[in-house]
């Protein structure tokens, strides 16, 4: 634990350092802490919003606060929900000084090769990460297209029927609490559109854009492939986001339409003060695929599954999550499949890991409902836990209203072993490179259908968390 | 000359002691060969030596080249030229040979390596080890499989040999690196040592067999019993072996066979 930046270290953010210091005083927009229905209207208010978003919010807020905290998964009764900024504006957020971001975040970043211009971005230093110059021939290509790539509030501003149309019907706001908090105080996400019969062969990624909101607190994605078409979009980044706040509630919801193809990956590495909380939800219907690739690291507490509704015959639906819980954290993660039509089928394989005491474990969901005949399920979750202090649990739900359904499921815990590491040590690698080259190999069949320079480094992150923790 | 001398070595596992005092003397480029019984503690020494931490070290030390290794790990025995080509050699699964060997390669040559350093650059390093592959008669595409997974017993065995020239170790211990391996491939591994055992390398070759020893003639053997070297020669003494087994051993060494039987009666029984 560094010591050169005592004064800014908050205890409650545990072996991090980023206690930034953000003056509020230059705000034009008076955020206070809190959740009320001033807040929600303020919100609305300040994005000059349609009435509808601001009834949809102002409903959403009344159904979170009669809603109870979910009692089961990981332990969110901590969460002080009066304690939290809901909104602040992007362009008021404060730049902060490159001296203030503690060494062994910066070092983490040179280590993961992040570019200098992101690197500061990530870091909060610059609030805006300007990546125009670099893609903006690519965004062009995209609109030629008639590609929709923008910021949420921007497509609700510049595209309200089609986004009219879907927001919020694939997740409603009585979903579920979390749900609910995010549709009454959403802010940013990334807003897609693919229409039909469009291939867009190179990954969209969320730093296309040079707004900062896309990695808010309460960010909103609504994404839209029509028939036909073809996509991937990439979430996030392996490198640490660092945030003072300490909650993060997004909801994600996506449209696979007749014979569309769509993969949705994340690599989520939160601060260990988080609490990640997050709703992602896709409806596929006939013949398409849909993919969720999830990957998530640091936070304080996950809970996330996300889910495929097969909605007419032939959809598909695969989910990969790899979950690494290290001390201090529960990262209760997984995958919901719900066979709503008959053909269809799902695929699921979860990796997590657990170590310094963590918590890891697997909670999924494969139900099929009435009328659903011949659907195929498979579930294979693997479980690396790499000392006696740590745990990981597995909480298989199954639903099923058919007979002639079709569904597997598989669990493997597993140690690593006395004899793959003297093996590995043998050949000249410390224990905890032997380990952390272990832990890559376990990982190895979901990192590999990352794009490259996110399994490169996703394999550097691990590396790191494995240093200079054992032995 | 680099040297590696054992002195007077007492190993035990599980608190049960199994080598009783071994002393031995390999220098680079001499070929030792390591025969005995079942059970006599071949295996304990070959482990002992790279430093398996089951292997509890009770007394004497191990040296390299005046260097007391004996209280070392592993991976600091392997920097400094020790390698073990195991008997079993070990499954890592999404491990790929070539990641591995990049990082181990890289270890042995920079000693002083810190976790998270540059590796050795990938050009260099892959024009090396395609070398050696050919060399060993070996697909490069075994350089994208992962470490041993799904290898046949002599794919794994051409792995080890690989590895070790890869790694260039002072010492290597062969153990039992010729079993379960057809005449062809005994041969394409003898040739590999003989490549490499030249004035550079010590190498300990333990085994039962005659065949790897016609190929890499032994200037030393020694025997084992009941946890000890009862008995070194030259050459004529691992063909006397071969020709006759151990029955003559055990008649110039009772204490000692009676030591070993007496073990394997008592190991037996506990099974």
């Amino acid at each position: 634990m560094s010591t050169e930046t005592p004064s800014k270290t908050d205890p409650s953010l545990g072996d991090y350092q980023y206690g930034f210091h953000d003056s509020t005083d230059n705000y034009v927009f008076k955020s206070r802490k809190g959740l009320d229905e001033e807040i929600v209207r303020q919100i609305s208010g300040i994005k000059n919003e349609p009435q509808w978003m601001l009834d949809f919010r102002l409903n959403a807020l009344e159904i979170f606060f009669s809603r109870p905290s979910p009692q089961w998964g990981a332990d969110v009764d901590q969460i002080d929900f009066q304690d939290i900024y809901y909104y602040m504006k992007a362009s008021d957020k404060q730049e902060k000084s490159w001296d203030d971001v503690p060494e062994d975040i910066r070092k983490t970043y040179d280590r993961l090769g992040i570019p200098e211009a992101e690197k500061q971005y990530l870091a909060g230093v610059k609030a805006q990460y300007d990546s125009e110059v670099v893609y903006g021939s690519l965004q062009e290509d995209l609109e030629k297209q008639g590609v929709l790539f923008t910021d949420t509030d921007s497509a609700l501003r510049e595209y309200p029927e089609i986004f009219r149309e879907y927001f919020g019907t694939i997740i409603p706001s009585a979903d579920n609490k979390f749900a609910a908090l995010n549709s009454a105080v959403w802010s940013g996400g990334s807003f897609i559109y693919v229409p039909p019969g469009v291939h867009i062969d190179f990954p969209l990624q969320a730093y296309f854009r040079i707004n900062s909101e896309n990695m808010g607190q309460f960010e909103r994605t609504l994404i839209i492939v029509d028939e036909g078409a073809s996509a991937h979009y990439v979430e996030g980044c392996t490198a640490p986001s660092w945030t003072e706040e300490s909650l993060h509630s997004a909801v994600v919801e996506i449209v696979v339409k007749r014979g569309g193809r769509f993969r949705y990956t994340t690599i989520q590495n939160w601060a260990n003060n988080v609490y990640n909380l997050v709703t992602k939800r896709a409806m596929a219907y006939g013949d398409s695929l849909m993919e969720w690739v999830d990957g998530n690291l640091g936070s304080k507490i996950t809970m996330k599954y996300p889910a495929i509704y097969l909605m007419e015959p032939g959809a598909r639906g695969e989910t990969l999550s790899i979950a690494f819980a290290n001390n201090g954290q529960h990262q209760d993660a997984g995958a919901k499949m719900v066979h709503c039509a008959p053909n269809t089928s799902s695929r699921v394989v979860s990796k997590s890991i657990s170590k310094g005491g963590g918590r890891a474990g697997y909670r999924g969901l494969a139900k099929v409902v009435k009328g659903a005949h011949n659907c195929k399920s498979s579930v294979v979750c693997d479980a690396l836990i790499l000392d006696p202090e740590s745990r990981s649990d597995t909480y298989p739900y199954i639903e099923v209203e058919e007979d002639d359904v079709t569904m597997e499921h598989e669990a493997s815990v597993s140690k690593i072993a006395e004899e793959q590491l003297f093996y590995l040590m043998s050949r000249g690698l410390t224990e905890a490179e032997a380990s952390a080259m272990i832990v890559t190999g376990f990982i190895e069949p979901l990192v590999k259908e990352l794009p490259m320079e996110y399994a490169v480094e996703m394999n550097k992150l691990i590396e790191l968390q494995m240093e200079g923790s054992v032995g | 000359m680099a040297t590696l001398t054992i002195t007077n070595l007492q190993v035990s596992v599980e608190d049960k002691p199994i080598l009783k005092g071994v002393n031995l003397e390999i220098k680079e480029g001499e070929i030792h060969a390591l025969m005995g019984p079942n059970g006599s503690g071949k295996s304990t020494l070959a482990y002992a030596l790279a430093g398996h931490p089951k292997y509890e070290i009770t007394g004497g030390t191990i040296e390299i080249d005046g260097t007391n290794v004996t209280e070392l790990d592993a991976n600091e025995r392997a920097r400094l030229g020790m390698f073990l080509a195991f008997q079993y050699p070990v499954t890592i699964p999404g491990v790929r040979v070539a990641d591995f060997l990049r990082h181990a390669v890289t270890n042995r040559r920079d000693p002083e390596r810190k976790e998270g350093e540059n590796l050795m650059p990938m050009r260099e390093f892959r024009k090396e080890l395609k070398e050696r592959m050919a060399e060993l008669g070996m697909d490069t595409e075994f350089a994208r499989r992962y470490l041993n997974d799904g290898f046949s017993g002599g794919e794994k065995k051409r792995m080890e040999i690989l590895q070790m020239a890869m790694l260039q170790p002072k010492f290597a211990i062969l153990d039992e690196t010729d079993s379960g391996l057809d005449s062809d491939a005994v041969k394409v591994v003898s040739e590999g040592v003989n490549r490499l055992s030249g004035p550079e390398m010590g190498v300990l070759i333990i085994t039962h067999h005659e065949r790897l020893l016609e190929f890499n003639k032994p200037q030393f053997t020694h025997v084992m019993l009941a946890g000890k070297i009862v008995e070194t020669g030259d050459a004529g003494l691992a063909a006397e072996l071969h020709a006759n087994g151990y029955a003559t051993i055990r008649e110039r060494h009772p204490e000692a066979a009676a030591e070993q039987s007496s073990e394997q009666e008592e190991s037996l029984a506990s099974v």
